[in-house]
């Protein structure tokens, strides 16, 4: 009977591949794109102000609000923040992420995955909340700068506007560290993975051919491992900019996307403003990507 | 120029506890195509990487062409190799590719561009210059490696197996071509390889290598009709070594020789025996048809055996088989016994 079943698929390999496929075809057509069309048709609708009811109309009325300077500056904000975390990351991980690519023995790699991975076995939440002891009035960072007593080039720091605040713990400075810290893991494995795939005789070639090792990387290994760095940014950038508990926590009272999200959403129901505003990191994670195909990023693929 | 291309003197490359190089001595001449050959791990390629520069030697000194290269970056280093797995750079055309050292020298775009393409004329490839390398076989990398190597006109050129991944028609045409192509250009040739075919085929010199040492360095006919120890008579074609009791009847010394399998004639018993050749009486014990050849497989009065290779001149597979396990007297010449020790 079961033999039956098997040659009965066996021969009908379209079938089996539909009936593979069908369970995550059905997840991702109903769940994903299900959600982002609904979401795309509320952002057409608009809130009246009076009622409190969402009106089912097709208006624009609720993207011409998006283009109000605050508005206008939550994007900026939120876009600069996800940059510069992605940039930062990068820096930071490109050097660990190499030297476990190419230089660490097979113990020393479980032990360095081990260390990266760490953090995710814990909640999000928690670690985010131990950065709070780190950052805050009271906490390691202050203590530390008392000790070298440099708490005075600290307090001058967080003087600046911008980039300061009360303390380290609600300032922007605090947000980007705390983002830093959670989303560096999704930034080294990709480069890591893209980084080893490079075969070592591709290097030694460049250097046979006249490359010195700075050149080698500029011209090999780099655009190697492009691929790998925008894979690890398309993580950082995209969760930098639908994140809301970071800078709920860390945050002065400056709005980024998704505390906006948030508040339009959950606190005055105002379903098709969060909409709109969600559409906005979609369209800058597609300029993203868009710009990065230009630079080359696939043509390795 | 009468300074060699590379010297080794007592170059030994140590891996902790494992002697991958032991103290060996080589010269290559200006001009040759010199072979490597041996098996893998017998310190073949860790030599061909030291001349590149990827590995440094523990002791000894490398010299090419008079001037101590042996603590020089490979990028500092007037020679370039092709590898094994060719290492051509997927990101670029194969263009990009060829023109890599000279990009990196620093030579405008337009002028490398036109350098790369007369390469790629020169091994065969008009045209190819647009293309990625996951778009072109297996031969034609092998192909754009050996021009990416040869557009710097290095003063020695080095060869990792090159033609190892390729089936056996293209690897003999390669063969024929990159000895052309040497002849060309009037490079010097270090060619790493484990096929004694190949090695025969196209060097001008051979160096035999065993457990990190040169067993033997000559010509392909020195290595192959003269081979002075046991390893080399049976690493470069059968072994047919003999020694001890049986020799000392054969050859009137019990000092250990080898003769090759074709230069062996299988004789009938009451055949005269002249008096340049050695004689030995024997029973066949195996009879291989090859079309071409035969091989058989005899077994010597007073123990050991001789493999023996005749031309299948007159004789058909069923001829051939009709002698099996039938009394057969063996006759070569003296001159080709050699006396290979150990």
């Amino acid at each position: 009977m079961l033999n039956r079943i098997s040659t009965y698929f066996y021969r009908r390999p379209r079938l089996t591949l539909a009936l593979f496929l069908a369970p995550p075809l059905i997840w991702f057509l109903v769940v994903y794109i299900g959600s982002l069309i609904s979401l795309l048709i509320n952002s057409f609708f608009y809130l009246d102000g009076f009622t409190g009811q969402v009106i089912r109309e097709f208006t624009l009325k609720t993207y011409a609000k998006l283009f109000i300077p605050t508005n206008l500056q939550i994007f900026l904000r939120t876009t600069v923040m996800a940059l510069s975390v992605t940039l930062a990351s990068i820096v930071i991980a490109f050097p660990l992420a190499y030297y476990m690519a190419r230089f660490a023995s097979a113990r020393m790699k479980t032990w360095l995955y081990l260390a990266v991975t760490l953090p995710l076995w814990t909640s999000y939440v928690v670690r985010v909340y131990s950065w709070k002891l780190i950052l805050a009035q009271e906490g390691i960072v202050s203590w530390f700068a008392r000790l070298v007593h440099l708490d005075g080039l600290l307090n001058w720091y967080l003087s600046n506007e911008t980039l300061g605040g009360p303390s380290l713990s609600v300032s922007p400075t605090g947000i980007f560290l705390v983002f830093l810290y959670i989303w560096l893991p999704y930034m080294i494995i990709p480069i890591q993975t893209a980084l080893e795939r490079v075969p070592k005789s591709l290097i030694e070639a460049a250097g046979d051919l006249g490359a010195t090792p700075a050149q080698t990387f500029r011209t090999v290994l780099l655009p190697l491992a492009f691929p790998g760095v925008i894979a690890g940014s398309i993580f950082t950038f995209s969760l930098t900019l639908g994140d809301f508990i970071v800078p709920q926590l860390f945050g002065t009272s400056s709005f980024y996307i998704g505390k906006a999200v948030l508040t339009y959403q959950g606190t005055s129901g105002n379903i098709p403003l969060a909409a709109a505003f969600t559409m906005g990191p979609i369209i800058i994670m597609i300029s993203y990507l868009l710009l990065a195909r230009k630079l080359g990023a696939f043509d390795a693929l | 120029m009468s300074e060699p291309a590379i010297l080794f003197k007592n170059v030994s490359r140590h891996f902790g506890e494992v002697k991958a190089v032991d103290n060996v001595q080589l010269e290559v001449k200006d001009g040759e195509f010199f072979s490597m050959l041996g098996p893998s791990g017998s310190g073949k390629t860790t030599c061909l990487r030291m001349i590149a520069g990827f590995d440094r030697p523990t002791a000894g000194q490398i010299f090419l062409y008079g001037q101590d290269v042996s603590n020089l970056p490979p990028y500092e280093r007037p020679v370039n190799t092709v590898f094994q797995d060719y290492a051509l750079f997927p990101h670029m055309t194969i263009e990009d590719n060829i023109a890599y050292g000279l990009m990196i020298k620093g030579m405008p775009k337009s002028e490398r561009v036109k350098k790369a393409n007369e390469t790629l004329d020169l091994v065969r490839m008009p045209g190819y210059g647009k293309r990625k390398p996951s778009q072109l076989s297996g031969g034609q990398r092998q192909r754009v490696a050996l021009a990416r190597a040869l557009i710097n006109h290095p003063k020695v050129l080095l060869l990792d197996e090159p033609l190892g991944a390729l089936d056996l028609k293209l690897r003999q045409q390669m063969q024929v071509e990159l000895k052309n192509i040497q002849r060309e250009v009037g490079i010097t040739f270090i060619f790493v390889t484990h096929d004694q075919e190949e090695a025969l085929t196209m060097s001008d010199r051979i160096a035999v290598f065993n457990e990190g040492n040169i067993e033997q360095v000559g010509t392909p006919a020195d290595v192959y009709e003269h081979p002075s120890t046991p390893f080399v008579a049976g690493f470069v074609g059968t072994s047919n070594l003999i020694a001890g009791e049986v020799a000392q009847r054969i050859t009137g010394s019990p000092k250990r020789f080898s003769v090759r399998p074709e230069k062996i004639r299988l004789a009938q018993m009451d055949d005269q025996i002249e008096g340049d050749m050695f004689v030995a009486d024997g029973i066949v014990r195996d009879v291989i048809y090859l079309g071409l050849y035969t091989r058989y497989l005899v077994e010597l009065e007073g123990g050991g055996d001789l493999v023996v290779i005749e031309q299948n001149l007159r004789t058909s597979s069923i001829d051939v088989t009709k002698i099996k396990n039938q009394k057969t007297r063996l006759l070569w010449k003296k001159e080709h016994v050699s006396y290979v020790g150990g």
